[in-house]
């Protein structure tokens, strides 16, 4: 198994190259100089000078990648000039904000999801099945923005009950986790109906049945295993697509997390910052998939024992 | 020692045409028939939106700011006056373009891609997939938004940013069934018949990924049109004072509370367009199950 | 406890031949319909058999003439909503299956009664070790603990003829080949020794020499366990071997039933006929391998008359108006044909 593991780690490596080099091409084609858009007006050309050279920036574009990686691999990515501080020290300390952000938001989706998922399978075409599957659909076709000012002028502003921003408390994540994790949980209740579905028609269901199992043992101990493994797959992707809704989230719910730093860091064309926002985002996104992995391998005897 | 009575098969019916097959299951789905309604409806209001929108969207009226929706402003005015169910109708009309330019540039980039990656294989294939995944890996909003930082904010922006990002799943599901197809004794029979291979992609194996291509559209549309919205929210996608669902619900944001019309009712509008393009890929997807299932 | 007499087309059976002590198993008159948009599919008609102790009874016929949905019938396992019994009893050591509720058939099923399957690739749970799968039934009928379940399956294994059968109980499906799956599904189908077996087409999935040690091990347990075993299939050549009474089905209706000699010396039915001249022999060498001409009729639009009229060869033009009853020609040999009108 670490074998596995060391294996899928050397594959992610290319990954994380092209990340890097498509971000580092991409920001560097941006015309005018970098260092006049970071700063004021106001600053001389010496000034200037000294920041490009600090920056490295007169030097051929292969060399500056090279240093940006060789930098980061020591930990170095870079200082915001706008913050005045090292782009390292933001991004971790924000990191642990988005990360309950997207904990709470996957236990959320999880927790809500699959038990509509299988409750949709048992009272298949009835009202619960069209609710359940109804709130799915809505949860994936609501804008996360949209669904973020919705809760936040009903639950905040009309009844009082939750704070409208901020991250001091447990009550400051409920609606976040909701707005980030329905879209995640509309996927996994429709993955888990159609997925159990699907295995419910095997053959090895009907052995169960012809064994003497009740419908709903057999639901429980044959089915659900078998119906998992596509759900965690999908897990994997759910990651990415929860650290981009992060970012919106993050911004209306003010939460200091990474997302909200790589919008700061668009707006105020911060390249250090967005540079390391974005580097540390793909990294936690190749970890994500790992954890994916590992799920599945676990879940299905037919891998482990290749 | 098998009998000969296995080959004897039931009786066949006969069989339907790809396209009628598919209205009528369609037909028989109630929700997938209510989104093409509503959809419907959202492309005629686009297409006529100078003869049914009440009022000019971008004239501005200080004096009539922050109406609540009534008879007169049937979805109320925003903050500079305006009405907002004219600049809904104008809006569909960025919604609808956003929905289908970049979707289908980022399909026939896919397309083609994953049928050069699954038909020529080796190191076509993998350079093709490994990019494929690069794109994928990454949080497709961010990928976006840095194309739009180095782009400038813009429309036309937009447009390449959502294209680029979202070719891959596209690349992907055609490789898949490129690889399954290719194997079949008919893409051998016209290679041996001297077929140019280019043409075998078109003519023989590109027909048989329609299917899956359809309901990757039907449902790439709302994507894009969430994706567009989104960045406009965040003020790296249209620019004031476009009628754009996103740009109306970001401008909104700040009167949330006194007005929250503004920014609730764009959502609204995207939500139900969402709602019926995902109803009906999910009827389409239904109805062509049999031939998805290769 | 024991029916009067049954009336199979018209004829009274008397009911000794059903109250015989080591009767097993008593299928009368049952009818499965099939209720869709389309119309009702009488996938099952009106069909009737008895299996005793220690007898292996085969149900023959071509793919859909209804012998697996007979079989799923006896267990209970029709696919509802659409389809039902509609009509008939199905008496399994006296009980009258059709009256027991869900709960009750669960308790049936795997204990008393069990079934195994055509293919063995998929029928078993691929998440699982075979062990577990085989332990399920003796924990859930038997109220057994972990530990005698595995012993009792280790017993099982033994008995299937299973090598290296301690090993094997840890394994998981897809690391054993066909021929020992369907081993295992014959060692879940016997641990509660149930007195009925009934095996859908055991062996089609599997090749030639490992069929032969499958058919095997079913006449060993007929020996040593005297169990009763009504099984299925499309191949005559698997009847003569095995079974000692048979019956052929077609488009849902019995066509003939007899016993396994008499069916072989004497078949009456143009249909059976036709099955024994497709068996490709040694003799025929170099000629051309007889097919029975046409197909299966749609359920859902039967003809008129005899529902084998259009594939038969010695057909008449009474055949095309009149459907025959099922006719007693003399020790319990059956036939539908207007050629043996009683």
């Amino acid at each position: 198994m670490v074998l596995f593991i060391i294996k899928r780690i050397i594959s992610s490596i290319p990954i994380l190259l092209g990340v890097t080099l498509l971000i580092f091409i991409l920001l560097h084609i941006v015309p005018g100089d970098p260092v006049t858009l970071m700063m004021n007006d106001h600053v001389d050309p010496d000034t200037i000078a000294r920041v490009r050279a600090q920056m490295h920036l007169d030097e051929p574009i292969y060399i500056q990648y090279f240093n940006f990686i060789w930098d980061a691999l020591h930990g170095d990515f870079g200082v915001s000039y706008k913050m005045n501080r090292p782009v390292a020290t933001l991004l971790w300390d924000a990191f642990p904000n988005t990360l309950v952000l997207a904990t709470a938001a996957m236990i959320f989706s999880w927790v809500v999801g699959v038990p509509a998922g299988i409750l949709s399978v048992v009272k298949k075409y009835s009202v619960i099945d069209y609710f359940f599957m109804g709130s799915a659909l809505l949860g994936v076709s609501m804008p996360v923005f949209w669904s973020g000012l919705l809760l936040q002028y009903i639950f905040a502003f009309t009844l009082g009950w939750l704070p409208v921003s901020g991250f001091d408390n447990i009550l400051c994540l409920i609606m976040p986790a909701v707005v980030l994790g329905w879209g995640a949980a509309g996927t996994i209740a429709r993955l888990t109906r159609s997925s159990l579905l699907e295995v419910m028609g095997n053959d090895y269901i009907r052995t169960a049945r012809a064994k003497g199992l009740s419908a709903i043992a057999v639901l429980f101990n044959h089915a659900l295993k078998n119906s998992f493994l596509p759900v965690v797959t999908v897990m994997a992707i759910q990651v990415a697509s929860m650290l981009s809704g992060s970012v919106i989230t993050e911004t209306i719910f003010s939460i200091p997390g990474i997302g909200r730093i790589a919008v700061n860091a668009i707006q105020t064309r911060d390249l250090p910052l967005l540079q390391g926002s974005i580097l540390f985002t793909t990294i936690l996104v190749i970890l994500g998939n790992l954890a994916a992995d590992m799920m599945y391998f676990f879940l299905d005897p037919r891998i482990k024992n290749k | 020692m098998e009998s000969q009575l296995q080959a004897i098969e039931q009786p066949q019916y006969v069989e339907e045409s790809f396209l009628t097959e598919l209205f009528q299951s369609l037909q028989q789905n109630k929700s997938a028939l209510a989104g093409c309604i509503v959809l419907l409806l959202f492309i005629s209001a686009a297409v006529l939106a100078p003869y049914i929108a009440p009022y000019d969207p971008y004239h501005v009226d200080m004096s009539q700011q922050f109406q609540k929706p009534s008879a007169q402003y049937l979805l109320g005015t925003d903050m500079f006056g305006r009405d907002i169910l004219s600049r809904i109708i104008y809006g569909s009309r960025i919604s609808l373009v956003i929905g289908l330019v970049p979707t289908i540039i980022s399909m026939v980039i896919g397309t083609m891609l994953g049928l050069i990656a699954g038909y020529y294989g080796k190191k076509t294939d993998y350079i093709i997939m490994r990019t494929a995944d690069v794109v994928m890996a990454f949080p497709s909003l961010l990928l976006a938004m840095v194309v739009m930082y180095t782009l400038g904010a813009s429309l036309l922006n937009i447009f390449i940013a959502i294209s680029l990002v979202n070719w891959a799943g596209t690349a992907r599901v055609v490789r898949s069934q490129t690889l399954v197809l290719k194997e079949k004794e008919f893409v051998e029979a016209a290679k041996i018949m001297g077929v140019k291979n280019w043409v075998i992609l078109v003519r023989h194996l590109l027909p048989n990924c329609i299917p899956s291509l359809l309901v990757l559209f039907t449902l790439g549309i709302p994507e894009a049109i969430m994706a567009e919205a989104t960045l406009s929210f965040l003020g790296v996608g249209a620019q004031p004072p476009m009628a754009s669902w996103g740009l109306m619900a970001s401008s909104g944001k700040e009167f949330l509370f006194m007005a929250p019309w503004i920014a609730i009712v764009p959502g609204v509008a995207i939500l139900l367009v969402a709602l019926a393009f995902n109803f009906l890929g999910d009827g389409l997807r239904d109805a062509l199950d049999p031939y998805l299932k290769q | 406890m024991a029916e009067d007499s049954a009336v199979i087309d018209g004829h009274k059976i008397s009911g000794t031949a059903i109250a015989e002590k080591d009767t097993m198993l008593a299928v009368t008159g049952l009818k499965t319909y099939f209720f869709t948009k389309k119309g009702v599919i009488p996938a099952v008609d009106d069909v009737s058999f008895t299996v005793k102790k220690g007898r292996i009874v085969g149900i023959v016929g071509e793919s859909g003439c209804g012998k697996s949905m007979t079989a799923l019938s006896l267990m209970g396992l029709v696919p509802a909503p659409a389809g039902k019994i509609v009509a008939g009893s199905i008496v399994l050591d006296g009980k009258n299956l059709v009256n027991l509720t869900e709960k009750e058939m669960c308790q049936v099923r795997g204990n008393e009664m069990s079934m195994i399957f055509q293919e063995p690739m998929t029928s078993l749970n691929p998440v699982y070790t075979v062990g577990k799968q085989v332990m399920e039934a003796a924990i859930l009928h038997q109220q057994l603990g972990k530990a005698e379940a595995k012993e009792k399956a280790l017993e099982m294994f033994k008995l299937v003829g299973i090598p290296e059968p301690q090993k094997r109980l840890d394994t998981y499906p897809h690391q054993l080949s066909g021929g020992l799956r369907q081993r295992v599904m014959i060692a879940m189908a016997l641990c509660c020794r149930p007195k009925l077996l009934i095996a859908d087409e055991p062996t089609t999935a599997l090749d030639v020499t490992v069929q032969a040690q499958i058919l095997q091990l079913m006449k060993k347990l007929q020996a040593e366990l005297d169990s009763a075993i009504v099984l299925i299939t499309h191949d005559m050549g698997v009847v003569a071997e095995v079974c000692d009474d048979v019956t052929i089905m077609y488009a849902g209706k019995i066509v003939e039933q007899a016993n396994v000699f008499e069916l072989f010396d004497n078949c009456l039915h143009p249909y059976t006929a036709g099955l024994l001249k497709a068996l490709p022999t040694l003799r025929k060498n170099g000629e051309r391998l007889y097919n029975i001409p046409g197909m299966l009729p749609n359920l859902l639009q039967l003809p008129k008359g005899c529902r084998f009229f259009p594939r038969c060869e010695s057909a008449s033009a009474i055949c095309a108006e009149q459907e025959p009853d099922l006719v007693d020609v003399g020790q319990g040999h059956l036939v539908r044909c207007l050629k043996y009108r009683g």
